[in-house]
């Protein structure tokens, strides 16, 4: 499913959608950065509580099809901006982590 | 040995919200050159784990990025305090990160694993004190 048609399915805000049609494929569940380097696959979709600047940088040297920001985390100042100039999709939903998972887990 | 381009870069040490914009930028120069995704994704992570670190133990340092007809070569160059185990280092999970850091969400010891991981050679030439070396290949084919 594209990242667009999942944020709309769910109802997940978008922050930042600079490739809304990229296909999200997989998903990876984490707030450690180097444990997201080494673990996410490429098009997984990104759940984390993370909200600083450097998860615009993780997701996009990983390749990341989507971050979704869970329980209702609001991301530093700043991050929408790089993420939108680094190519970075970025939405949020107020259900924790493992609920969202669960949700969008037949769609991807 | 073949031709080849070299991308450098001046790694800041002060500025760790904002770290990483080396890899960022080479992540970029590699789609230009057309490499594969896989390829960029290797060299993007290896040099993004390398970037931080410098940052984050070593006060910044330069980034070097070669790129030959059969491998990329990155290598990491700083004048920071150095490693004094490095077995140790290399473990997962072995970490000197503060707790500054580690509320950004660094600092889970996977770095110096991730580079080994993702690519095809490393080299670690450190002494305490005056400052450490890392040279890393992934291979083209
Ligand atoms: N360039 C460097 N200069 C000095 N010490 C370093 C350097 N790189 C790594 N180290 C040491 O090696 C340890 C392990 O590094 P590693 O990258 O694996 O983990 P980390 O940086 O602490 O956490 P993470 O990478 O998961 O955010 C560091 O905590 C630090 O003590
Ligand atoms: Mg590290």
């Amino acid at each position: 499913m594209t990242v667009n048609a999942l944020i709309e399915k769910y109802g997940f805000s978008p922050l930042s959608l600079p490739d809304p049609d990229r296909e999200v494929k997989g998903c990876y569940i984490g707030d450690l950065l180097s444990w997201v380097m080494g673990r996410a696959q490429a098009d997984n979709a990104w759940i984390t509580i993370m909200s600083n600047i450097n998860i615009a940088a993780v997701a996009a040297l990983s390749d990341v099809s989507l971050v979704i920001l869970a329980e209702d985390v609001t991301p530093d100042e700043n991050v929408l901006k790089t993420a939108e100039s680094k190519n970075v999709n970025i939405a949020r939903t107020s259900l924790p982590a493992f609920e969202t998972a669960v949700k969008i887990s037949c769609d991807i | 040995m073949s031709e080849f381009l070299n991308f450098h870069f001046e790694v800041d040490g002060d500025n760790f919200v904002s770290a990483g914009q080396a890899s960022v930028q080479m992540k970029k120069n590699m789609r230009q050159l057309g490499l594969s995704p896989e390829i960029i994704r290797k060299v993007s992570i290896a040099m993004y784990e390398g970037e931080i670190n410098m940052v984050i133990h070593a006060h910044g340092g330069v980034a070097d990025v070669n790129v030959y007809e059969d491998r990329i070569e990155i290598i990491l160059d700083d004048k920071g305090p150095g490693i004094k185990d490095i077995d140790l280092a290399m473990q997962e999970g072995y970490s000197t990160a503060n707790d500054h850091v580690r509320a950004l969400g660094f600092g889970a010891g996977m770095g110096l694993p991730n580079m080994k991981r993702y690519t095809d050679d490393m080299k670690i030439e450190t002494v305490v004190g005056e400052g450490t070396k890392i040279t890393m290949s992934v291979n083209l084919s």
